[in-house]
């Protein structure tokens, strides 16, 4: 128990004490915010899809998650690197309280970058449709921290060294946050896409989180929850066991 | 008096290579037992099988009693560990490095704060314990890391080029400290180092492992009187040979290599 608390802690201290870190990952979605949110604005309002900024706030935030999620989990392989990892796998815990204190740091420095975008989003003309359902969408926001640094954590304890890490943000990062709904709306794709999109963690994630900030649902408010919830207990489960296999 | 370590037949295959060749020993408890070889002779390789964090090809191992491949937590609760390459959280202090190590290996908060500062003091950097890591010369970097694998007061210390970049004041003062340790606590020090006079003045009992075989063991002493040598350094340069060992870049060097390109300068 402690064990977790301090590796989770240990995240959120490397995390506030590197601000380069901190504003760098907010470029990202803050130049997707504003290049699509008004690049599209008046096209999306044309076709009759309403305020576009209300329709791609949801998914920014998400996107903002999503790569700082992966991040987080993949940092294993900077431990591994400057030679942290050795310090914590030889100590007398087991390999899921390391896994889990990882983890939770990793998804709370991402929920926290999502908190800093969802502010930004408000700033730029983000219009929440029903404020109570705000803790609703902290909850999908932690959801979908939690599932990608899984993610990240499977890779981080698979991979030996960052020459992946392009590999992973263009092949696998970049279409998840693409095809899941979080710039263009699912309805009216060509069906192979809808297909995709339906195969895609990160839609049940945008969803959600459109659905209770925007009131737009493809799917539904517990469809979105128990997918959720289920894909991240077995990718807590797989990066567990990737990482206990890990060797020096 | 048990033993503390028994390693009998062990082997480590890397693909093809055969890193560690059917190697056996005993350390007693108490004991402080040099493992001395050229570079790439295969004892970074043993010390991993022997701290749980690499698989045998086959052999077994038997730690303070426990098997390292099946009973992990028994054995990693037993020993202290310097690596040999850096292991310390650069983005952390002095302090919260210890503080964290000593949360994972559970020592009760008042006894951990209490032994921090006594170790920090011993190593000379109670002044500096509130600094960044990244501050850190080399030299003190590796005192910090020597005095955090005291912490939990294993019942082993396993010290993989313990000195390395030390001064000497520094290097005997731990030492001394480390032989203290051995003979009022009994603890078991199994280590490795390339400075021969060190290993003939703390070693009890030295084995000598070249090319993944273990080549000689016996007392400093015994070594010397069978090379027919007046130092452990001619004695070992006999036993290993003059040839210098060409050390295959691991990717692990790679991999550290990049991040100094990445990170900049100023890391050890
Ligand atoms: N992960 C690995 N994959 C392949 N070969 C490896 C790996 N790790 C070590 N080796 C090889 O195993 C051999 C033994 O390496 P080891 O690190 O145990 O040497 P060492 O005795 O500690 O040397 P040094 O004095 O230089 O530290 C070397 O030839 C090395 O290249
Ligand atoms: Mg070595």
């Amino acid at each position: 128990m402690n064990a977790i608390y301090i590796l989770c802690l240990r995240q959120l201290k490397r995390y506030i004490r590197s601000p380069a870190r901190i504003i760098g990952s907010l470029g990202q979605p803050i130049l997707f915010l504003i290049a699509l949110g008004f690049g599209f604005k008046a096209m999306f309002a044309k076709a009759g899809g309403g305020d576009y900024i209300n329709f791609l706030s949801p998914g920014i935030i998400s996107m903002a998650i999503l790569f700082n999620a992966v991040f987080s989990g993949i940092e294993i392989i900077w431990d591994r690197q400057f030679g942290f990892l050795k310090e914590t796998l030889v100590a007398p815990v087991s390999r899921l309280e390391i896994v889990l204190g990882r983890t939770l740091g990793g998804a709370i420095v991402a929920m926290a970058q999502g908190t800093v975008v969802f502010v930004i989003c408000v700033i730029a003309g983000f219009r929440i449709a029903n404020p109570r359902l705000v803790p609703v969408a902290i909850v999908f926001m932690f959801l979908i921290a939690l599932l990608f640094t899984s993610i990240g954590t499977v890779f981080g304890s698979v991979l030996q060294d960052m020459q992946g890490f392009p590999l992973i943000i263009n092949f696998l990062v970049m279409p998840l946050f693409f095809f899941s709904g979080a710039i263009f709306s699912a309805s009216g794709l060509p069906k192979a896409l809808q297909f995709a999109l339906r195969l895609n963690p990160l839609s049940y994630g945008v969803d959600g989180l459109r659905g209770s900030l925007s009131n737009v649902f493809v799917f539904n408010m517990a469809t979105d929850f128990v997918v959720l919830t289920i894909l991240t207990a077995i990718l807590l489960g797989v990066g567990s066991y990737f990482f206990s296999k890990i060797q020096l | 008096m048990g033993e503390m370590i028994v390693v009998q037949d062990l082997v480590k295959n890397y693909g093809d290579f055969c890193a560690v060749n059917h190697i056996a020993f005993t350390v007693p408890e108490g004991k402080i037992f040099g493992f001395l070889g050229p570079n790439g002779a295969g004892k970074t390789t043993t010390i991993k099988m022997l701290t749980t964090v690499l698989d045998p090809t086959s052999g077994s191992i038997r730690v303070n009693g426990h098997d390292p491949t099946r009973e992990q937590r028994a054995v990693r609760r037993s020993f202290g560990i310097v690596f040999q390459d850096p292991s310390l959280d650069d983005e952390l202090t002095a302090q919260e490095n210890m503080d964290l190590h000593g949360i994972l290996y559970g020592v009760p908060r008042a006894e951990r704060l209490k032994r921090i500062d006594m170790l920090v003091d011993f190593v000379g950097l109670a002044d500096r314990k509130n600094d960044f890591v990244k501050q850190y010369s080399g030299g003190m970097k590796r005192r910090l890391e020597v005095a955090r694998a005291l912490l939990h007061k294993p019942r082993i210390l396993f010290l993989d080029e313990p000195t390395i970049g030390l001064d000497p004041q520094t290097r005997n003062h731990i030492w001394g400290y480390i032989q203290q340790l051995s003979k009022e606590e009994n603890v078991t020090v199994f280590f490795t180092t390339h400075y021969m006079e060190e290993a003939d003045r703390v070693a009890d009992d030295v084995a000598v492992i070249d090319h993944g075989k273990i080549v000689a063991e016996g007392t400093p002493a015994e070594l010397k009187a069978k090379t027919n040598a007046a130092t452990l350094e001619d004695a070992f340069i006999a036993l290993t040979g003059h040839a210098i060992r060409e050390e295959e870049a691991t990717s692990a060097d790679r991999m550290r290599m990049m991040g100094k390109v990445w990170r900049g300068a100023g890391r050890r």
